[in-house]
């Protein structure tokens, strides 16, 4: 009988079992339907995006043309560019600091750095906005300095990230090869940039891209630090959707979507991936 | 070490307290190391000797005392000007460098010319017999290949001294075995001064010209290897270096030219030289395993012909066999002793039936030259 001539499964072909196929279809069903129907109704010739009515893409057009949507896109992609950078920085530094001394109160240093993962977004963004309404921030400035409140804000709740990740890639460095560096003579920086620095880059572009997409992606602390003049994409996403969704939307979004999912590929392929599985 | 040579490192009075700790790591130690030998650090971990080897590098700050390197005080010189490498425990090859690079990266940080560099590389390379594999990345090495990338990237520098910090405990035994030899081939190629540290008495028995014992931060006994071994200063060293029976007992006889000492454990212990240390004080008595014959009990006259340099009833012994390892070489046994003290000897095997002499609960004698027990008062 042809049910038993089937070949034995082996241990780890998991693959074949019935079951174990249709969960992970459902999990990914799940996971990704609702960014397919998003990325497919963007192309849905209709104004209401319920009912498909054929192939279009002139609401990507009209996104185009839709001179605050692009602003606020352009606003969203330079305070994601300037936090990523600031965090990075700061980040890495704080990561360093945490990991080569030893300190007065620095069990309540790494506790505090790590606040603002944990404090509810809701307080931070409330915080921000009785902080830079005390200090009397200026409002008002030229463009890209009307992004500094957000910039800043952006970055205190990006860079605990960074820490993180740096810090748990200089759990694994071994301290001997910066003391051999310097044994050839190398001096502290050129320590630091030819031994330190190679080994924590794949932590460098994981924490960059975390910062990144964190901070593009941010409503909450952005809706409430944001001044009257200035928006950015999410917050400009959530008024558009108050009155109607439309394809507009869901093309700006998709836009959106494949922008930061070809970043992150880039930065896998040509840095994280295979650094981190040279170094293991 | 008679040659009216200048030490390459004088340590002098060195002590490293770490803070909180409640001994010093390194205890007011002195010693001069000269140019061209092979030194060897051997102690049990924790002893100081790696804190020791590191304050010659620069890693660590002695908390009093001087290091001369070549003459040249080091209390204000960092790592990065010693006239010193280091060869470290860990290799520390960089691991996102090629083998080229690695080996380059000191000259490369001294600013020496790119044809210098290769052709320097391609000489320590095939120094270390590494030729043939620049190109590799440190990953695509085996760990004996590694190390000589480690080897290779310390004497392209061309250090007045090479340090090595415990440089072969990460290889398996044979590797290692190979590697003791070609260390000390490699020694006596380039010349430099090596100074190895190393818990493995093996280690430091096949390789040194010299070796300083370490314990608790302060030197036991420093001397070539096998006065260390047939000449222990105390205990300590006895014990570390190679197996040993010791038996405690009182100075019976000590003349110039002869000492007695009696041992409640062994018996009356005979010594055909004299010994430092007064009449009736208290002292030890260090036999190694290998310098006692085994006998079956009724050869008598052969036991007296072989112990007829002591007198009657002196450097015998008596007891049962309590266990037995055969190890191919050598057979292990562990003896009981009349007294109830336990000895325990090595017996070669000289022929393929050696090892049927004797088993588990035979009556045996035992006896020994009267130049090998050692005397030690502490």
């Amino acid at each position: 009988m042809a049910l038993f001539n089937r070949t034995p499964r082996a241990p780890l072909e998991y693959s074949r079992t019935l079951w174990l196929r249709g969960w992970v279809t459902a999990v990914m069903v799940f996971l990704y339907a609702p960014l397919i129907v998003l990325m497919v109704f963007s192309f849905n010739d209709s104004k209401r995006n319920v009912v498909w009515r054929g192939f279009s893409t002139k609401y990507y057009v009209k996104a185009w043309n839709d001179s605050t949507l692009v602003e606020a896109l352009v606003n969203s992609l330079t305070i994601a560019a300037l936090a990523t950078l600031f965090s990075l920085v700061l980040g890495t530094f704080a990561a360093i600091m945490l990991w080569r001394f030893r300190f007065p109160f620095k069990g309540a240093v790494d506790g505090v750095m790590s606040l603002p993962i944990i404090v509810p977004e809701i307080c931070l963004g409330v915080a921000f906005l009785i902080f830079f309404a005390a200090i009397d921030w200026p409002s008002g400035l030229i463009w890209p300095f009307n992004l500094s409140a957000i910039t800043i804000a952006h970055i205190t709740f990006c860079f605990p990230f960074v820490t993180m990740v740096v810090r748990s890639r200089l759990a694994s460095f071994n301290k001997e090869q910066e003391e051999a560096a310097k044994d050839l003579g190398a001096s502290e920086w050129q320590a630091f940039r030819d031994v330190l620095l190679p080994h924590i880059r794949p932590a460098l572009v994981a924490g960059a891209l975390l910062a990144f997409t964190l901070s593009l992606d941010d409503f909450v602390i952005t809706f409430f630090t944001a001044g009257p003049d200035t928006i950015t994409f999410p917050v400009k996403v959530y008024s558009m959707v108050r009155f109607s969704v439309t394809p507009v939307v869901n093309a700006a979004s998709t836009v959106l979507i494949i922008l930061t999912v070809v970043l992150t590929a880039l930065a896998l392929k040509y840095q994280g991936v295979k650094s981190i599985a040279e170094s293991h | 070490m008679t040659e009216a040579k200048l030490p390459i490192i004088s340590i002098q009075n060195i002590t490293k307290r770490y803070p909180g700790a409640p001994v010093a790591a390194v205890d007011n130690v002195s010693l001069d190391i000269m140019p061209g030998e092979f030194f060897v650090l051997l102690g049990p971990s924790g002893c100081g000797k790696t804190t020791l080897l590191r304050m010659i590098a620069g890693f660590e700050i002695p908390t009093s005392g001087t290091i001369l390197i070549d003459g040249q005080d080091m209390a204000a010189v960092p790592p990065n000007k010693r006239p010193v490498n280091m060869v470290f425990q860990s290799y520390a090859v960089f691991p996102h460098m090629s083998v080229e690079q690695n080996v380059g990266y000191g000259l490369r940080i001294a600013g020496v010319g790119g044809d210098e560099i290769s052709s320097r590389v391609r000489e320590a390379l095939e120094l270390v017999k590494l030729d043939g594999l620049e190109k590799r990345k440190p990953d695509q090495l085996s760990g004996g290949q590694r190390q000589r990338v480690a080897l290779a990237r310390s004497l392209v520098m061309r250090p007045k001294v090479l340090l090595l910090d415990e440089p072969l405990s990460a290889l398996d035994a044979k590797l290692r075995a190979q590697m003791q030899f070609e260390l000390s081939d490699l020694q006596d190629e380039v010349g430099i001064t090596f100074v190895t540290v190393t818990h493995d008495q093996d280690e430091a028995l096949s390789m040194a010209g010299r070796i300083a014992v370490m314990n608790k931060g302060e030197v036991a006994q420093l001397a070539t290897p096998s006065d260390l071994y047939e000449y222990p200063a105390n205990r300590f060293v006895a014990d570390f270096v190679g197996s040993v029976n010791l038996f405690e007992g009182k100075l019976t006889l000590d003349e110039p030219d002869r000492a007695a000492v009696d041992c409640p454990g062994l018996g009356k212990v005979y010594l055909n030289h004299g010994v430092t240390g007064s009449h009736g004080s208290d002292v030890w008595v260090a036999l190694r395993p290998e310098k006692i014959y085994l006998h079956v009990p009724g050869e008598g006259k052969a036991i007296r012909a072989a112990a007829q340099d002591a007198p009657e009833d002196h450097n015998l012994a008596r007891g049962h066999i309590k266990g037995m390892s055969y190890l191919g070489d050598i057979t292990l046994f562990e003896i009981k002793l009349d007294s109830g003290a336990m000895i325990r000897v090595s017996r070669p095997n000289l022929s393929r039936h050696d090892q049927e002499d004797f088993t588990w609960d035979d009556r045996v004698s035992m006896h020994w030259r009267a130049d090998s027990p050692v005397v030690l008062l502490s």
